[in-house]
Protein backbone atom coordinates (compact mmCIF):
# COMPACT_ATOMS: atom_id res chain seq x y z
CA UNK A 1 0.00 0.00 0.00
CA UNK A 2 2.20 2.62 -1.49
CA UNK A 3 -0.16 5.77 -0.23
CA UNK A 4 -3.12 6.37 1.14
CA UNK A 5 -4.52 8.74 -1.82
CA UNK A 6 -4.06 5.84 -4.43
CA UNK A 7 -7.60 4.58 -5.92
CA UNK A 8 -8.04 1.05 -6.17
CA UNK A 9 -6.97 1.05 -9.78
CA UNK A 10 -3.83 2.46 -9.42
CA UNK A 11 -3.28 -0.11 -6.54
CA UNK A 12 -3.96 -2.85 -8.44
CA UNK A 13 -1.53 -1.58 -11.68
CA UNK A 14 1.08 -0.91 -9.45
CA UNK A 15 1.37 -4.28 -8.61
CA UNK A 16 1.19 -5.65 -12.29
CA UNK A 17 4.23 -3.20 -13.17
CA UNK A 18 7.56 -5.44 -13.61
CA UNK A 19 10.20 -3.44 -12.45
CA UNK A 20 11.76 -2.97 -15.16
CA UNK A 21 15.09 -1.91 -16.89
CA UNK A 22 15.52 -1.17 -20.59
CA UNK A 23 16.26 1.22 -23.59
CA UNK A 24 13.89 3.96 -23.70
CA UNK A 25 13.38 5.84 -26.69
CA UNK A 26 13.62 9.75 -25.10
CA UNK A 27 15.61 9.00 -22.47
CA UNK A 28 17.84 6.26 -23.30
CA UNK A 29 19.06 3.39 -20.60
CA UNK A 30 17.08 3.80 -17.49
CA UNK A 31 14.46 1.92 -15.02
CA UNK A 32 11.05 2.66 -15.84
CA UNK A 33 9.20 5.32 -13.32
CA UNK A 34 5.82 4.17 -14.58
CA UNK A 35 4.02 0.98 -16.49
CA UNK A 36 3.40 3.41 -19.96
CA UNK A 37 7.34 4.08 -19.68
CA UNK A 38 7.89 0.53 -19.47
CA UNK A 39 5.88 -0.28 -22.69
CA UNK A 40 7.61 2.57 -24.33
CA UNK A 41 10.63 0.54 -23.74
CA UNK A 42 9.87 -2.15 -26.26
CA UNK A 43 11.51 -5.41 -26.80
CA UNK A 44 14.76 -3.78 -25.30
CA UNK A 45 13.82 -3.90 -21.40
CA UNK A 46 14.23 -6.47 -19.57
CA UNK A 47 12.52 -7.22 -16.05
CA UNK A 48 14.36 -7.15 -13.29
CA UNK A 49 12.52 -8.78 -10.77
CA UNK A 50 11.04 -11.59 -12.78
CA UNK A 51 14.78 -12.40 -13.12
CA UNK A 52 16.18 -11.93 -9.82
CA UNK A 53 13.23 -14.11 -8.27
CA UNK A 54 13.17 -16.89 -10.59
CA UNK A 55 17.25 -17.28 -10.94
CA UNK A 56 16.84 -16.92 -6.80
CA UNK A 57 14.40 -19.55 -6.74
CA UNK A 58 16.70 -21.64 -8.97
CA UNK A 59 19.85 -20.98 -7.37
CA UNK A 60 18.03 -21.96 -3.93
CA UNK A 61 16.74 -25.09 -5.87
CA UNK A 62 19.72 -25.73 -7.42
CA UNK A 63 21.69 -25.20 -4.27
CA UNK A 64 19.56 -27.64 -2.15
CA UNK A 65 19.79 -30.30 -4.96
CA UNK A 66 23.24 -30.07 -5.53
CA UNK A 67 24.03 -30.53 -2.26
CA UNK A 68 21.93 -33.41 -1.89
CA UNK A 69 23.37 -35.05 -4.95
CA UNK A 70 26.74 -34.42 -3.54
CA UNK A 71 26.02 -36.20 -0.37
CA UNK A 72 23.94 -39.04 -2.25
CA UNK A 73 24.46 -42.55 -0.85
CA UNK A 74 22.95 -46.11 -1.12
CA UNK A 75 23.55 -45.89 2.89
CA UNK A 76 20.06 -44.85 5.29
CA UNK A 77 19.31 -41.20 3.53
CA UNK A 78 19.57 -37.84 5.63
CA UNK A 79 16.36 -35.62 5.75
CA UNK A 80 17.48 -33.43 2.23
CA UNK A 81 18.33 -36.56 0.83
CA UNK A 82 15.01 -37.97 1.42
CA UNK A 83 13.03 -35.30 0.57
CA UNK A 84 15.02 -34.43 -2.56
CA UNK A 85 14.67 -38.02 -3.83
CA UNK A 86 11.34 -38.25 -3.20
CA UNK A 87 11.04 -35.66 -6.04
CA UNK A 88 13.52 -37.25 -8.36
CA UNK A 89 11.30 -40.64 -7.21
CA UNK A 90 7.84 -38.85 -8.24
CA UNK A 91 9.18 -37.56 -11.60
CA UNK A 92 10.97 -40.20 -12.34
CA UNK A 93 7.65 -42.53 -12.09
CA UNK A 94 6.20 -39.56 -14.05
CA UNK A 95 8.61 -40.01 -16.89
CA UNK A 96 8.57 -43.85 -16.48
CA UNK A 97 4.99 -43.73 -17.39
CA UNK A 98 4.46 -41.33 -20.09
CA UNK A 99 7.61 -41.60 -22.03
CA UNK A 100 8.16 -44.61 -24.25
CA UNK A 101 11.20 -43.27 -25.58
CA UNK A 102 15.03 -43.70 -24.10
CA UNK A 103 16.43 -39.92 -23.73
CA UNK A 104 18.55 -39.12 -20.61
CA UNK A 105 17.51 -35.76 -20.95
CA UNK A 106 13.87 -36.02 -20.67
CA UNK A 107 13.64 -37.08 -16.59
CA UNK A 108 16.17 -34.03 -15.28
CA UNK A 109 14.12 -31.51 -17.85
CA UNK A 110 10.84 -32.75 -15.94
CA UNK A 111 12.03 -32.13 -12.79
CA UNK A 112 13.54 -29.33 -13.42
CA UNK A 113 9.91 -27.73 -14.81
CA UNK A 114 8.49 -28.96 -12.14
CA UNK A 115 10.73 -27.91 -9.32
CA UNK A 116 11.11 -24.59 -10.73
CA UNK A 117 7.34 -23.12 -11.28
CA UNK A 118 6.13 -24.93 -8.09
CA UNK A 119 8.95 -22.51 -6.61
CA UNK A 120 8.00 -19.92 -8.55
CA UNK A 121 4.31 -20.34 -8.25
CA UNK A 122 4.98 -20.82 -4.06
CA UNK A 123 6.16 -17.10 -3.65
CA UNK A 124 2.20 -16.18 -4.77
CA UNK A 125 1.87 -17.56 -1.21
CA UNK A 126 3.76 -14.71 -0.08
CA UNK A 127 1.24 -11.85 1.41
CA UNK A 128 1.38 -9.30 -2.18
CA UNK A 129 2.01 -6.48 -0.11
CA UNK A 130 4.95 -8.30 2.10
CA UNK A 131 7.87 -7.71 -0.45
CA UNK A 132 7.01 -4.59 -2.47
CA UNK A 133 6.41 -2.82 0.79
CA UNK A 134 9.88 -3.94 2.29
CA UNK A 135 11.52 -3.44 -1.60
CA UNK A 136 9.73 0.45 -1.12
CA UNK A 137 11.23 1.33 1.40
CA UNK A 138 14.46 0.19 -0.38
CA UNK A 139 13.64 2.77 -3.01
CA UNK A 140 12.54 0.41 -5.27
CA UNK A 141 8.96 1.40 -6.51
CA UNK A 142 7.95 -1.52 -8.49
CA UNK A 143 8.11 -5.67 -7.16
CA UNK A 144 6.48 -8.35 -8.94
CA UNK A 145 7.44 -11.17 -6.70
CA UNK A 146 5.56 -14.14 -8.68
CA UNK A 147 7.66 -15.10 -11.23
CA UNK A 148 5.22 -17.24 -12.92
CA UNK A 149 2.95 -14.15 -13.38
CA UNK A 150 5.48 -12.86 -15.96
CA UNK A 151 4.30 -14.12 -19.73
CA UNK A 152 8.33 -13.98 -20.39
CA UNK A 153 9.12 -16.53 -17.96
CA UNK A 154 6.53 -18.62 -19.15
CA UNK A 155 6.80 -18.40 -22.81
CA UNK A 156 10.45 -19.00 -21.94
CA UNK A 157 9.62 -22.35 -20.68
CA UNK A 158 7.27 -23.21 -23.31
CA UNK A 159 9.57 -21.88 -26.06
CA UNK A 160 12.42 -24.60 -24.40
CA UNK A 161 10.03 -26.91 -24.70
CA UNK A 162 9.25 -26.27 -28.10
CA UNK A 163 12.47 -26.17 -29.62
CA UNK A 164 13.17 -30.17 -27.71
CA UNK A 165 10.42 -30.97 -29.74
CA UNK A 166 11.39 -29.56 -32.78
CA UNK A 167 14.93 -30.76 -32.37
CA UNK A 168 13.59 -33.98 -31.38
CA UNK A 169 11.13 -34.94 -34.19
CA UNK A 170 13.79 -33.97 -36.50
CA UNK A 171 16.64 -36.12 -34.95
CA UNK A 172 14.46 -39.31 -34.36
CA UNK A 173 12.48 -38.87 -37.64
CA UNK A 174 14.82 -36.77 -39.82
CA UNK A 175 13.36 -34.07 -41.60
CA UNK A 176 11.78 -35.78 -44.35
CA UNK A 177 10.18 -38.02 -41.33
CA UNK A 178 8.90 -34.65 -39.86
CA UNK A 179 7.77 -32.50 -42.67
CA UNK A 180 5.62 -35.82 -43.69
CA UNK A 181 4.17 -35.86 -40.18
CA UNK A 182 3.19 -32.10 -40.54
CA UNK A 183 1.75 -32.72 -43.95
CA UNK A 184 1.04 -36.69 -44.83
CA UNK A 185 -1.51 -36.69 -41.54
CA UNK A 186 -4.74 -36.75 -40.75
CA UNK A 187 -5.87 -36.93 -44.60
CA UNK A 188 -4.33 -39.52 -46.85
CA UNK A 189 -4.53 -39.72 -50.58
CA UNK A 190 -2.99 -41.07 -53.46
CA UNK A 191 -4.71 -39.50 -55.85
CA UNK A 192 -1.73 -37.19 -57.54
CA UNK A 193 -4.24 -34.22 -58.27
CA UNK A 194 -5.74 -34.15 -54.43
CA UNK A 195 -2.34 -34.50 -53.12
CA UNK A 196 -1.55 -30.87 -52.85
CA UNK A 197 -5.08 -29.90 -51.42
CA UNK A 198 -4.50 -32.55 -48.63
CA UNK A 199 -1.07 -31.48 -47.91
CA UNK A 200 -1.93 -27.90 -47.64
CA UNK A 201 -5.18 -28.63 -45.29
CA UNK A 202 -2.87 -31.50 -43.50
CA UNK A 203 -0.05 -29.09 -43.21
CA UNK A 204 -2.69 -26.27 -41.78
CA UNK A 205 -4.06 -28.69 -39.21
CA UNK A 206 -0.99 -30.02 -38.03
CA UNK A 207 0.86 -26.92 -37.96
CA UNK A 208 -1.86 -25.43 -35.61
CA UNK A 209 -1.43 -28.37 -33.03
CA UNK A 210 1.97 -28.41 -33.08
CA UNK A 211 2.04 -24.30 -32.44
CA UNK A 212 -0.74 -24.79 -29.88
CA UNK A 213 1.39 -26.81 -27.81
CA UNK A 214 3.70 -23.84 -26.82
CA UNK A 215 1.03 -21.28 -26.55
CA UNK A 216 -1.16 -23.60 -24.49
CA UNK A 217 1.41 -24.74 -21.80
CA UNK A 218 2.70 -21.02 -21.14
CA UNK A 219 -1.00 -19.31 -21.30
CA UNK A 220 -2.53 -22.23 -19.23
CA UNK A 221 0.51 -21.41 -16.48
CA UNK A 222 0.46 -18.03 -16.87
CA UNK A 223 -3.59 -17.59 -17.15
CA UNK A 224 -3.84 -19.67 -13.45
CA UNK A 225 -1.03 -17.87 -11.82
CA UNK A 226 -1.85 -14.13 -13.40
CA UNK A 227 -5.48 -15.14 -11.85
CA UNK A 228 -4.55 -16.24 -8.78
CA UNK A 229 -2.52 -13.55 -7.71
CA UNK A 230 -5.24 -10.85 -8.78
CA UNK A 231 -7.55 -12.89 -6.29
CA UNK A 232 -4.94 -12.03 -4.17
CA UNK A 233 -4.78 -8.47 -5.08
CA UNK A 234 -7.93 -7.61 -4.89
CA UNK A 235 -8.49 -9.41 -1.53
CA UNK A 236 -5.67 -7.44 0.00
CA UNK A 237 -7.95 -4.29 -1.59
CA UNK A 238 -10.20 -4.85 1.36
CA UNK A 239 -8.04 -4.25 4.27
CA UNK A 240 -8.35 -0.28 3.09
CA UNK A 241 -12.10 -0.45 3.12
CA UNK A 242 -12.49 -0.88 7.29
CA UNK A 243 -11.86 -3.74 9.95
CA UNK A 244 -15.17 -5.55 8.93
CA UNK A 245 -14.31 -5.93 5.55
CA UNK A 246 -10.44 -6.68 6.68
CA UNK A 247 -11.59 -9.52 9.11
CA UNK A 248 -13.51 -10.75 6.35
CA UNK A 249 -10.73 -10.48 3.31
CA UNK A 250 -8.17 -12.23 6.09
CA UNK A 251 -10.21 -15.17 5.92
CA UNK A 252 -10.76 -14.81 2.47
CA UNK A 253 -7.21 -14.77 1.89
CA UNK A 254 -6.87 -17.18 4.03
CA UNK A 255 -9.27 -19.71 2.00
CA UNK A 256 -7.89 -18.78 -0.97
CA UNK A 257 -4.36 -19.23 -0.20
CA UNK A 258 -5.25 -23.10 0.76
CA UNK A 259 -6.75 -23.40 -2.31
CA UNK A 260 -3.67 -22.17 -4.30
CA UNK A 261 -1.60 -24.71 -3.06
CA UNK A 262 -3.40 -26.77 -4.46
CA UNK A 263 -3.12 -25.13 -7.84
CA UNK A 264 0.33 -23.76 -7.98
CA UNK A 265 1.16 -28.07 -7.35
CA UNK A 266 -1.14 -28.39 -9.95
CA UNK A 267 0.37 -26.48 -12.35
CA UNK A 268 3.73 -27.24 -11.92
CA UNK A 269 2.76 -30.61 -12.59
CA UNK A 270 0.63 -30.25 -15.22
CA UNK A 271 3.56 -28.17 -17.09
CA UNK A 272 5.32 -31.09 -16.02
CA UNK A 273 3.43 -34.26 -17.40
CA UNK A 274 2.55 -32.36 -20.86
CA UNK A 275 6.42 -31.55 -21.85
CA UNK A 276 7.00 -35.46 -20.87
CA UNK A 277 3.64 -35.75 -23.15
CA UNK A 278 4.72 -33.83 -26.01
CA UNK A 279 8.38 -35.31 -25.92
CA UNK A 280 7.44 -39.18 -25.93
CA UNK A 281 5.01 -37.78 -29.14
CA UNK A 282 8.24 -36.51 -30.79
CA UNK A 283 10.08 -39.42 -29.99
CA UNK A 284 7.32 -41.82 -31.31
CA UNK A 285 7.38 -42.62 -35.10
CA UNK A 286 3.78 -43.60 -36.14
CA UNK A 287 2.98 -44.45 -39.95
CA UNK B 1 2.63 -7.75 -19.12
CA UNK B 2 5.06 -6.94 -22.22
CA UNK B 3 7.22 -9.46 -23.83
CA UNK B 4 10.70 -8.25 -23.98
CA UNK B 5 14.06 -9.02 -23.66
CA UNK B 6 13.34 -11.01 -20.23
CA UNK B 7 11.89 -13.78 -22.71
CA UNK B 8 15.66 -14.36 -23.70
CA UNK B 9 17.37 -14.12 -21.17
CA UNK B 10 14.58 -16.68 -19.45
CA UNK B 11 15.24 -19.06 -22.17
CA UNK B 12 19.07 -19.24 -21.59
CA UNK B 13 18.50 -19.47 -17.72
CA UNK B 14 16.47 -21.91 -18.56
CA UNK B 15 18.45 -23.82 -20.90
CA UNK B 16 21.43 -23.65 -17.88
CA UNK B 17 19.33 -24.35 -15.17
CA UNK B 18 18.19 -27.88 -17.22
CA UNK B 19 21.90 -28.20 -18.31
CA UNK B 20 23.14 -27.88 -14.35
CA UNK B 21 20.30 -30.35 -13.54
CA UNK B 22 20.92 -33.05 -16.16
CA UNK B 23 24.78 -33.01 -15.54
CA UNK B 24 25.01 -32.77 -11.36
CA UNK B 25 22.27 -33.13 -9.93
CA UNK B 26 19.93 -35.96 -11.94
CA UNK B 27 22.67 -38.77 -12.22
CA UNK B 28 24.18 -38.89 -8.56
CA UNK B 29 20.95 -39.39 -7.17
CA UNK B 30 19.70 -41.55 -9.76
CA UNK B 31 22.65 -44.32 -9.15
CA UNK B 32 22.49 -43.29 -5.25
CA UNK B 33 18.70 -44.72 -5.40
CA UNK B 34 19.27 -47.54 -7.64
CA UNK B 35 22.22 -48.63 -5.94
CA UNK B 36 20.53 -48.60 -2.47
CA UNK B 37 17.15 -50.33 -4.36
CA UNK B 38 20.03 -53.20 -5.33
CA UNK B 39 21.20 -53.48 -2.23
CA UNK B 40 17.91 -53.68 -0.38
CA UNK B 41 17.28 -56.14 -2.88
CA UNK B 42 20.26 -58.14 -1.98
CA UNK B 43 19.50 -57.79 1.40
CA UNK B 44 15.86 -59.12 1.29
CA UNK B 45 17.38 -62.02 -0.31
CA UNK B 46 19.89 -62.36 2.02
CA UNK B 47 17.11 -62.47 4.60
CA UNK B 48 14.74 -65.31 2.71
CA UNK B 49 17.99 -67.45 2.57
CA UNK B 50 18.78 -67.37 5.91
CA UNK B 51 15.05 -68.58 6.81
CA UNK B 52 15.36 -71.02 4.36
CA UNK B 53 18.68 -72.18 5.50
CA UNK B 54 17.32 -71.91 9.13
CA UNK B 55 14.23 -74.40 8.31
CA UNK B 56 16.65 -76.89 6.78
CA UNK B 57 18.70 -76.53 9.73
CA UNK B 58 15.46 -77.01 12.45
CA UNK B 59 14.63 -80.54 10.65
CA UNK B 60 18.63 -81.56 10.38
CA UNK B 61 18.32 -81.13 13.97
CA UNK B 62 14.96 -82.62 14.87
CA UNK B 63 16.74 -85.65 12.51
CA UNK B 64 19.59 -85.51 14.48
CA UNK B 65 17.25 -85.54 17.86
CA UNK B 66 15.45 -88.37 16.56
CA UNK B 67 18.29 -90.64 15.64
CA UNK B 68 19.61 -89.65 18.95
CA UNK B 69 16.91 -91.20 20.99
CA UNK B 70 16.29 -94.61 18.85
CA UNK B 71 20.31 -95.21 19.68
CA UNK B 72 19.84 -94.38 22.93
CA UNK B 73 16.89 -96.73 23.69
CA UNK B 74 18.97 -99.20 21.92
CA UNK B 75 21.54 -98.95 24.21
CA UNK B 76 19.66 -99.23 27.45
CA UNK B 77 17.59 -102.46 26.00
CA UNK B 78 20.87 -103.80 25.14
CA UNK B 79 22.24 -102.61 28.44
CA UNK B 80 19.46 -104.14 30.37
CA UNK B 81 19.85 -107.02 28.65
CA UNK B 82 23.48 -107.28 29.21
CA UNK B 83 22.36 -106.80 33.24
CA UNK B 84 20.17 -109.79 33.32
CA UNK B 85 22.81 -111.65 32.01
CA UNK B 86 24.76 -110.72 34.17
CA UNK B 87 22.83 -111.48 36.92
CA UNK B 88 21.64 -114.93 35.95
CA UNK B 89 25.19 -116.21 35.53
CA UNK B 90 26.07 -114.75 38.64
CA UNK B 91 23.00 -116.48 40.27
CA UNK B 92 24.18 -119.69 38.82
CA UNK B 93 27.91 -119.41 39.96
CA UNK B 94 26.35 -118.61 43.52
CA UNK B 95 24.47 -121.76 43.45
CA UNK B 96 26.85 -123.83 41.96
CA UNK B 97 29.19 -122.84 44.81
CA UNK B 98 26.96 -123.08 47.36
CA UNK B 99 26.53 -126.86 46.40
CA UNK B 100 29.95 -127.38 45.85
CA UNK B 101 30.91 -126.08 49.47
CA UNK B 102 27.92 -128.26 50.90
CA UNK B 103 29.17 -131.32 49.31
CA UNK B 104 32.39 -130.76 50.94
CA UNK B 105 31.12 -129.91 54.18
CA UNK B 106 28.78 -132.91 54.04
CA UNK B 107 32.27 -135.08 52.49
CA UNK B 108 34.11 -133.70 55.94
CA UNK B 109 31.33 -134.34 58.28
CA UNK B 110 30.93 -137.83 57.28
CA UNK B 111 34.75 -138.11 57.52
CA UNK B 112 34.56 -137.52 60.79
CA UNK B 113 31.65 -139.00 61.68
CA UNK B 114 33.64 -142.46 60.46
CA UNK B 115 36.33 -141.41 62.44
CA UNK B 116 34.02 -140.66 65.22
CA UNK B 117 32.83 -144.34 64.88
CA UNK B 118 36.31 -146.09 64.29
CA UNK B 119 37.35 -144.56 67.23
CA UNK B 120 34.29 -145.25 69.33
CA UNK B 121 34.36 -148.89 67.78
CA UNK B 122 37.94 -149.09 69.40
CA UNK B 123 36.94 -148.03 72.67
CA UNK B 124 33.64 -150.01 72.61
CA UNK B 125 35.84 -153.19 72.02
CA UNK B 126 38.49 -152.03 74.34
CA UNK B 127 36.00 -151.10 76.65
CA UNK B 128 34.18 -154.86 76.13
CA UNK B 129 37.70 -156.43 76.39
CA UNK B 130 38.44 -154.39 79.57
CA UNK B 131 34.95 -155.40 80.82
CA UNK B 132 35.57 -158.69 79.93
CA UNK B 133 38.81 -159.43 81.43
CA UNK B 134 37.42 -157.97 84.72
CA UNK B 135 34.66 -160.03 84.06
CA UNK B 136 36.67 -163.43 83.24
CA UNK B 137 39.93 -162.30 85.17
CA UNK B 138 38.49 -165.00 87.68
CA UNK B 139 37.33 -167.93 85.39
CA UNK B 140 38.91 -167.52 82.07
CA UNK B 141 41.48 -166.87 80.27
CA UNK B 142 41.71 -163.62 77.58
CA UNK B 143 43.88 -165.81 75.13
CA UNK B 144 41.06 -168.65 74.69
CA UNK B 145 37.71 -166.34 74.38
CA UNK B 146 39.43 -163.44 72.09
CA UNK B 147 37.70 -164.66 69.66
CA UNK B 148 33.94 -164.14 71.29
CA UNK B 149 35.01 -161.05 72.53
CA UNK B 150 35.85 -159.92 68.94
CA UNK B 151 32.60 -160.52 67.21
CA UNK B 152 31.16 -158.43 70.14
CA UNK B 153 33.01 -155.70 69.21
CA UNK B 154 32.05 -156.31 65.50
CA UNK B 155 28.46 -155.91 65.96
CA UNK B 156 28.18 -152.95 67.89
Amino acid sequence: MAGNEITSAEYIKHHLTNLTFGNHPDHGWMLAHTAEEAREMGFWAIHIDTMFWSLGLAALFSYYFYKAAQKASAGVPGPLQNFVEMIVDFVNDNVRGSFSGRNAMVAPLAMTIFVWIFLMNLMDLVPVDLIPWITAHLGIHYMKVVPSTDPNVTFAMALGVFFLIIFYSIKIKGVGGFVGELTGMPFQTSNLLLKPFTTVINLILEGVNLLAKPVSLSLRLFGNMYAGEMIFILISLMYSAGWVMGIFGGGLQFIWAVFHVLVITLQAFIFMVLTIVYLDMAHAEHH
Amino acid sequence: MNINLTLIAQLASFAVFVWFTMKFIWPPLVKAMDERKAKIADGLAAAERGEHEQELARERAAEYLHAAKQQAAEITTKAEKQAALIVEDAKSKAQEEGARQLAAAQAEIEQEVNKAREALRAKVAELAVTGAEKILRREIDADAHKDIVETVAEQI
